[in-house]
């Protein structure tokens, strides 16, 4: 793992005064907790931008930093401590959060390589039939005729067998094509990190074209699985 | 100035309780009846005689008047935590409790206690009180720091009063713990529990259930889910909703118009509950007001029919907290079972079935005891945050919100920011504008809960964001940051960036008291006084000085009495005397020595009162407590004892 080189203005420590970069949780001469350092997620872990991680890893140093940094840690210290260990446990939790999913992981990479990414994959957005990957145009015209019928089928209380069998079908196909999209992105990960600036323009081109891909196949499904399961 | 103890607080639905670290291991502290269990019952005295503010009562003495006089007691207050007048209304219908008259829409609701009002804080403020005053005559010393308890599943409004009620019982809440976590720390207090386990925790009024990652003391939580409003209170009303019902019909009698009735025929539905988890079957037997009998059994298997839909309430969230964990049943350890409703036959069985235990050769973990678990682990948790301890050094609980946080984006749809089961303290950061120009304040509304539309979500609070420069629409560019802190709360900041100030946030919580209210609703000011403290303790010793000596000036008019040797009544006596001397003394040290050694020397005459009192089938319970005894397990306490204290 690369350490990030000390390139930051340095600040001076406000227990003991001297100075040290900004991307330190810890002041490295007297160890008291400092406010929210700069820099970013990867940072807070000592982590150079990857989209390859060793989860263990970065669990392991969760967990080392939660033990140091964590709110229960300074419920008797000063004010100002306080403050800080909780915005400095936030800032952890957030990365934690961020880091160890993959998907998160390379949305905020990309973010921060200065990539436009729709919305996050979080809220319940509906399917906009305006992003259909054009490959998929008339799958998921038919997708959605079958998932209505369904619906219908649920308010009026039928149950139809062969609809329901086709769904399931329609369920599995587009899981598989779930697959495929994450082993693309696999894929573009070690493209990405091995890459100089020449080879990672396109690489995340290509990122941003399967994390809107993604976005748009896993919404399906879990509408097929929520019209299957109701 | 050395610092005071932390203790660890259950302020339960039913029973509350509080504990503390005494070295490396939790325990309950007594109250002044020897009971570990506090029920969270408030009454009202009658007002005095000469006038004045009447006295408030919490605990045994006051369930005592909740059959004498329902409208001067309240119980269940926990329900009523954090919400609107507008919430509450079906739950009122069946509590003998009434509003205050004057209640407006989106106010704290007051309820009427006899001729006063108090809002649930201040409930729960008299029995955090009483916890507080139990855990300093215990120490000897007073109390300002606490861990309270809360359902995992409390929403932010929920949490808030909470502490509300710890500021006004003159108590610091250092940290506020979900119950299912505090109850994995005191299980997991033992190092050598590692792995992933399921707390399942079905109490008075809350279920919650979450699940868990212990590794080298850590305490990961990976998702939790639940519902606030189901529990054993549930259970009792579909009983006496059943046995009020077929009373109007076969005896013409609505005992409904009766709140002493109804609270008597409750409680005979908590004993027949409680019978049928270890009994086959249960009777009412009640006497009606018109002289009639109202007789019915209730076997266990209809008994569970009729419960069945308020236990399988409890599925939904457990399978969505695997889901959420992103595991299955299969992977899960252990699983935990707290709250006293655990010890239906009926919540085992389903646990069972819902996590495959017997078919991978498991069973439910019931061997702590599941009213105390809580509060033991609060006190683990206190421990921790006081840093005293080797044993609790390298613990560390990591929970989670269990609740999305969103705001109400246009067309009334939910932008989420914080997804639930996020670890906490958690943040988020979100940039707004304006919509037109000049315009110098913005809205904001944040709402809490899974729901796609805003009007769907639990409203937690609007921000008015004030003092924006003016600007042509959409320059403005306010950076707001939003974060949960490691009690669950939320706490709010702004700032206008273009122009770099920070813009005022005035915070109208949706439901909720403001700080100055809360101030003015603190209990007795004078609390912390040094002077004061003494002044207490020394009332304190003295009323438990008289207490036995009452008992002990009755004594030889029992048959136990002349079981006793010349020796041992004459011991009896010189310790009388001595106290009697000594609680005319100002030092309340003194009396309690002197309480103490009569209370040692009453010793074998109490084991041969209790000797009697068993052989009157009073099984198990105390002359004092038989009468009165709602049915929970509480542990037999000497019946003259004034319980043990250092």
């Amino acid at each position: 793992m690369l350490k990030v080189l000390d390139s930051a203005v340095p600040v001076a420590c406000w227990s003991c005064s001297i100075g040290h970069n900004d991307f330190t949780l810890f002041c490295p001469h007297c160890s008291k907790i400092q406010p929210p350092p700069g820099g970013d997620y990867f940072s807070v872990f000592s982590l150079a931008p990857k989209l390859n991680l060793d989860l263990a890893a970065l669990e392991h140093e969760f967990h080392r930093l939660s033990r140091k940094l964590h709110p229960d840690r300074f419920a008797r210290s000063q004010d100002n401590e306080k403050q800080w260990s909780l915005a400095d446990t936030a800032l952890l939790n957030d990365a934690y959060r961020t880091l160890k999913d993959p998907l998160r992981r390379t949305e905020y990479l990309l973010k921060l390589e200065g990539a436009e990414i729709g919305e996050e994959h979080s809220g319940k957005d509906r399917v906009d039939p305006s992003r259909v990957p054009a490959d998929l145009l008339e799958e998921v015209f038919e997708l959605n005729m079958q998932l209505e019928e369904m619906r219908a089928a649920h308010t009026s209380g039928e149950k139809d067998a062969a609809l329901e069998a086709s769904l399931l079908d329609a369920k599995e196909k587009f899981e598989a094509l779930l697959q495929a999209v994450d082993s693309d992105l696999r894929a573009e990960w070690l493209v990405w990190d091995a890459g100089d600036g020449t080879v990672r323009q396109p690489s995340q081109k290509r990122m941003v074209a399967l994390l809107n891909r993604r976005r748009y196949l896993s919404n399906l499904v879990r509408d097929v699985t929520e019209t299957l399961g109701a | 100035m050395a610092e005071g103890r932390v203790v660890g607080i259950d302020l339960g639905t039913t029973n509350s309780l509080v504990a503390y670290m005494e070295g490396d291991r939790p325990v309950v502290i007594p109250g002044v009846d020897g009971s570990n269990l506090v029920p969270s019952v408030v009454a009202l005295d009658p007002v005095p005689p000469e006038g004045g503010r009447p006295t408030v009562t919490v605990g045994n003495s006051a369930r005592k008047a909740l059959i004498q006089t329902p409208e001067r007691v309240i119980y269940s207050v926990k329900r009523l935590m954090g919400r609107g007048v507008d919430e509450i209304q079906a739950e009122l219908k069946l509590f003998p409790f009434r509003l205050a008259d004057d209640v407006e829409a989106g106010e704290v609701p007051r309820i009427q206690l006899g001729e006063l009002r108090f809002t649930p804080p201040e409930i729960s403020a008299y029995v955090l009180r009483q916890l507080k005053r139990n855990a300093e005559r215990f120490f000897g010393a007073p109390v300002t720091q606490a861990v309270i308890t809360v359902p995992a599943y409390f929403n932010d409004a929920q949490r808030q009063a909470t502490k509300d009620a710890g500021r006004m019982a003159g108590l610091e809440v250092l940290r506020l713990v979900n119950e299912p976590t505090a109850a994995a720390l005191a299980y997991g207090l033992d190092r050598a529990k590692e792995g992933t386990i399921a707390v399942y925790d079905l109490g008075g009024g809350t279920f919650d259930i979450s699940i868990l990652k212990l590794r080298d003391g850590i305490f990961e939580v990976q998702s939790t889910n639940g519902d606030t409003h189901l529990g054993g209170d549930d259970i009792d009303n579909l009983l006496l909703t059943i046995a009020l019902d077929e009373i109007h019909a076969e005896h013409g009698v609505d005992l409904r118009r009766h709140p002493g009735a109804v609270q008597a025929l409750r409680k005979a539905a908590i004993e027949a509950k409680i019978a049928l988890s270890s009994e086959e079957i249960a009777h009412f037997d009640i006497e009606l007001p018109n002289g009639d009998r109202y007789q019915r059994e209730i076997p266990r298997e209809v008994f569970e029919q009729l419960i069945e839909p308020v236990l399988e309430r409890t599925a939904g969230p457990c399978k969505q907290a695997l889901a959420d964990a992103g595991i299955t049943a299969d992977q899960i350890d252990e699983v935990v079972m707290v709250g006293g409703s655990t010890r239906i036959p009926a919540v085992r069985q389903l646990v069972d079935d819902l996590f495959r235990l017997k078919a991978r050769g498991k069973r439910p973990q019931i061997e702590l005891n599941p009213d105390e678990v809580v509060a033991l682990g609060a006190a683990v948790q206190a421990g921790i945050l006081a840093g005293a301890s080797k044993t609790t050094e390298e613990m560390l609980l990591l929970d989670v919100t269990p609740l999305s946080l969103g705001i109400e984006a246009l067309g009334g749809t939910v932008a989420r920011i914080i997804q639930r089961n996020s670890t906490i303290p958690a943040s988020a950061t979100e940039h707004f504008t304006t919509g037109v120009d000049g315009q110098t304040n913005v809205a904001i509304h944040v709402v809490q809960g899974e729901r796609e539309l805003a009007a769907d979500c639990r409203s937690l609070a609007r921000f008015d964001l004030r003092g924006i420069p003016p600007m042509s629409a959409g320059l403005p560019r306010i950076e707001v940051r939003f974060l949960i802190d490691a009690d669950g709360i939320l706490q709010v900041t702004a700032r206008e960036q273009r122009s770099g100030l920070a813009a005022q946030i005035e915070v109208k919580p949706t439901y909720g008291l403001t700080d100055e209210q809360v101030e003015g609703m603190i209990l007795d000011s004078f609390d912390h006084a040094e002077e004061d403290f003494a002044k207490r303790l020394l009332i304190e010793a003295r009323n438990e000085a008289e207490t036995i000596l009452t008992a002990v000036e009755r004594a030889p008019g029992s048959a136990a009495w002349q079981q006793l040797s010349s020796a041992e009544t004459a011991a009896i006596e010189a310790a009388r005397d001595h106290l009697n001397l000594v609680k005319l003394g100002e030092d309340s040290a003194m009396i309690r020595a002197a309480t103490l050694a009569l209370d040692q020397a009453t010793r074998r005459f109490a084991e041969l009162m209790m000797e009697s009192a068993v052989s009157t089938a009073l099984r198990g319970k105390t002359m004092d407590t038989a009468d009165d005894d709602l049915g929970e397990a509480v542990t037999a306490p000497h019946p003259m004892a004034a319980a043990e204290f250092k």
